[in-house]
């Protein structure tokens, strides 16, 4: 594996020999995001462990060549006994696997990994995976042929189609194997095709390994073209869990290591539920770093044998007051989501207000010109009929709760996913509320946060919507979730001054009153406060919107002025997070209140960061 | 990332540690004092002394502009001749009009430009009529970038960019003299490396 810097050409210096400089000498022109913290991680000698990370992303994904990985490696060699026929399907290589790794201490330790999957030596995936993954594809290519040979073999038994002169050749490929006794040699041909798929799913099977130890996740695949990718656990932006229908028939479900770059997640697929479950509380235990946090206590303790035998009562006495850990079990919802309650405000959010309007345009315009014209309005029809029946779908079976590893987050009728979203990986939290819910006294909150989804991956954030919908109870109850660390005094600045005011003595910094033509309504709503852990701000007059910005996850902050802005004295105020739905920036603030504003955001973030622990959660 | 307790202390006094020595790097051959919009409303300057670009970025902008603009009237010109449609004007027009406006304002444009080394964090600032602050901390950087094209590099100038992990911050430093860029990457880097934090 060579130098990523080297490879990117983002070192000038390495890439422009003449532009030499004493500085020149510094290996990487990077800030390497997601190297691991050097001196915890314990095992250098492990394939990989080399690899210096130098990108934003969690994840990296790095080329055929891994130095050490074409060491022998006795998981790799001829099956074990057969586990694919064994349901319970075990590491059956336990004991070969002990020896490959001499670097002990990077297997985590027993009490802190349930699944016999993540033990910290490659592993492989449920021996249904190919059928899943690529066998469909398979399946369906079979159907077609069949039914395309059924009509053949009715028309064989109907006479009617050898009529064409003799000598000429059938236009036909089947035909042709007909006229010419060619059907055994074809009939070969496919079942050989189908051998060699058949291999070469078996053999990605067996290619497609992941070893899930103390510091990373990895997957290795490909049979000719090996990736090998890991996502250090500092970095886990969450973990879903997604079941698509088919799956869910034969039992399985897709693990998802979510990553903090673009298209970085690590995917196991497929695992068989029960194991994906217990590998997913494993893989949050670990990164939680609670063995971190523990051997620390017992690394502080352990003088004399006295103070070791000590710790390790009182770790016993510890360990009997906490009781089992119940992390795994599926906890219960803070917030139920009524049938009716998530129809109605699919009914009634803003895209119904479209669907009126164009019909009502269309009717208007029929009534004009042709009659012809209405029947354009089926397909509008058949599409939003579509999407409100997706979006009430996933809204079904919604839970929302709390865990000691993050908020866990569950939905879907036909395709369930469950996420759980660890401690401070949320980067901007919104409340809103569009105007038809405003009599019903309901909101949705949405979050932005890494999703770790390629640029091409069109489809929704699951997360992303955390509350489709909900009363003020149930937003309060997932914002205590959502930003544990807000304080108590804080609270008020989230519903009884910002999602519900202004009431009296706001503490927003609101749009002066020479300037309300540029927020004409709202412009005693639109403002913006700063508490020592997040800035709220707050919009909207006929959407009313509040967005709370954690400090600690601030990027960086902004102040922007245009001519209309310098007219008037006013600034916008933008907060930069992670991209996402969540709109961060507030305009039209009093130009000196919105610059006091940025030097105390641009200060208190430093604060707020230089005090976060929340990449090791527990620790 | 780093946020273990065993990060070397951070001076309490003014911090980025090469930057009072390189400031002379920093502010070689660039311009003294930055170009504000008139109106009483803009945004203040505030203290601290800004650093500013090298003016020989005006000279390769305008190069570069000025050849685009040279170039499309050409092509339009000897399309007019040989065929002697009249349609190319509407396309080249448009750039010929944008091209030109960017020829006039960018000598101006240049000198609004201005960044700031803080304790903990760079502020960056850009603009006349748009202006736009922006604070990043040190902490927060995932990636220092320096590019130069031909032209930069035969006037000697760099493109520095700083990237954090939310692509709004968009701070670029268009025209740095190279070893200023250089200067201001390895202050960045090792400010940066003491105050690392998580994303």
């Amino acid at each position: 594996m060579t130098d990523p810097t080297a490879e990117d050409g983002r070192d000038p210096a390495a890439s422009h020999p003449g532009a030499s400089h004493p500085g020149a000498s510094h290996p990487g022109a990077e800030v390497s995001g997601a190297s691991h913290p050097s001196a915890s991680h314990p095992a250098a000698s492990t394939p990989g462990a080399s690899h210096a990370g130098a990108e934003v992303s969690g994840a990296e994904v790095s080329g055929a060549e891994v130095p050490g990985a074409s060491a022998p490696d006795p998981s790799w060699g001829p099956p074990e006994a057969e586990s694919a026929a064994d349901p319970s399907w075990g590491p059956p290589a336990a004991e070969s696997a002990a020896q490959v790794h001499p670097a002990a201490d990077e297997t985590p330790p027993r009490a802190l990994v349930r699944s016999p999957l993540s033990d910290g030596e490659w592993q492989r995936l449920h021996p249904l995976t190919p059928l899943l993954r690529g066998g469909l594809f398979l399946l369906v290519v079979i159907g077609i042929i069949v039914a395309n040979m059924r009509e053949r073999l009715l028309e064989l038994f109907l006479p009617a189609v050898t009529d064409l002169p003799p000598g000429v050749l059938p236009p036909d490929p089947v035909d042709f194997l007909f006229a010419n006794n060619l059907i055994l040699i074809a009939a070969g041909g496919a079942l050989a095709v189908l051998i060699v798929l058949l291999v070469a799913f078996r053999l990605s099977w067996r290619f497609h390994t992941f070893r899930i130890s103390d510091d990373d996740v990895e997957v290795r695949s490909g049979v000719l073209f090996r990736t090998h990718r890991r996502a250090p656990l500092d970095r886990v932006q969450g973990v879903n869990l997604t079941r698509p229908m088919v799956a869910r028939l034969l039992g399985l479900a897709k693990l998802e290591v979510v990553g903090a770059g673009l298209d970085s997640n690590v995917k196991l697929e497929y695992l068989s539920a029960r194991a994906a479950e217990t590998v997913r509380g494993d893989i949050l235990r670990l990164a939680s770093g609670r063995r971190r946090s523990e051997g620390r206590t017992v690394a502080a303790s352990g003088g004399s044998l006295v103070q070791q035998a000590a710790g390790a009562v009182g770790a016993g006495i510890q360990n009997m007051v906490d009781g089992e850990d119940f992390s795994d079990a599926e906890p219960e919802s803070i917030v139920r989501i009524p049938f009716g309650r998530l129809i109605a405000s699919r009914v009634l959010s803003g895209s119904t207000l479209m669907l009126v309007a164009f019909v009502v345009a269309i009717a208007i315009a029929a009534s004009l010109s042709t009659l012809w014209l209405l029947f354009s309005i089926v397909p509008a029809f058949l599409g939003f009929g579509a999407y409100y029946v997706r979006s009430i779908a996933r809204g079904l079976r919604y839970s929302i709760a709390p865990s000691p590893d993050g908020v866990r987050l569950t939905f879907g009728l036909f395709t369930t996913i469950s996420e759980v979203v660890p401690p401070g990986r949320v980067h901007a939290i919104e409340v809103h509320q569009p105007l038809l819910w405003r009599p019903f006294g309901w909101w949705a909150v949405s979050v932005n946060r890494l999703s770790g989804r390629g640029s091409t991956d069109s489809s929704t954030d699951p997360f992303a919507a955390v509350l489709p919908i909900g009363t003020r109870d149930d937003v309060e109850r997932v914002l205590r979730i959502l930003a544990p660390a807000l304080p108590p005094e804080e609270w008020t600045y989230v519903f009884h001054h910002g999602i519900l005011g202004p009431v009296e003595d706001d503490p927003y910094v609101i749009t002066p009153a020479r300037a309300r033509l540029l927020r004409p309504f709202s412009w005693r709503r639109n403002g913006a406060v700063l508490t020592a852990d997040a800035l709220f701000l707050r919009r909207g007059w006929a959407r009313r919107t509040l967005t709370i910005v954690p400090l600690a996850r601030l990027q960086s902050v902004g102040l922007r002025q245009g001519p209309i802005g310098r007219a008037s004295r006013t600034a916008t105020l933008a907060a930069h997070v992670i991209a996402g739905t969540v709109q961060t920036s507030v305009g039209a603030l009093d130009r000196d209140a919105a610059v006091a504003l940025f030097e105390d955001t641009a200060h208190s973030t430093i604060a707020a960061a230089a005090g976060d622990r929340s990449h090791r959660w527990a620790g | 990332m780093t946020n273990t307790p065993d990060l070397p202390e951070r001076t309490p006094t003014s911090a980025p540690p090469r930057a009072e020595q390189s400031a002379s790097v920093l502010d070689d051959s660039t311009y003294s004092r930055v170009l504000e919009p008139r109106g009483s409303g803009r945004l203040p300057l505030g203290d601290g002394t800004w650093h500013q670009l090298a003016r020989a970025y005006v000279r390769v902008q305008l190069i570069s502009q000025g050849a685009v603009f040279v170039l499309v009237l050409a092509a339009a010109i000897v399309a007019q001749a040989v065929t002697g449609f009249a349609w190319q004007w509407i396309p080249a027009g448009v750039v010929l009009l944008v091209t030109a406006i960017g020829i006039v304002i960018t000598p101006r444009q240049a000198r609004s430009f201005g960044y700031q080394l803080r304790r903990d964090d760079l502020v960056f600032r850009r603009g006349i009529l748009w202006q736009r602050v922006v604070a990043v901390p040190y902490g927060r950087m995932q990636l220092v970038d320096i590019t130069h094209g031909p032209l930069d590099r035969g006037f000697g100038i760099a493109q520095l960019k700083l990237v954090t992990a939310a692509a709004s911050t968009g701070v670029t430093i268009p025209g740095l003299t190279q070893r200023a860029a250089e200067q201001l990457r390895d202050t960045l880097i090792d400010v940066a490396e003491t105050r690392r934090t998580g994303l």
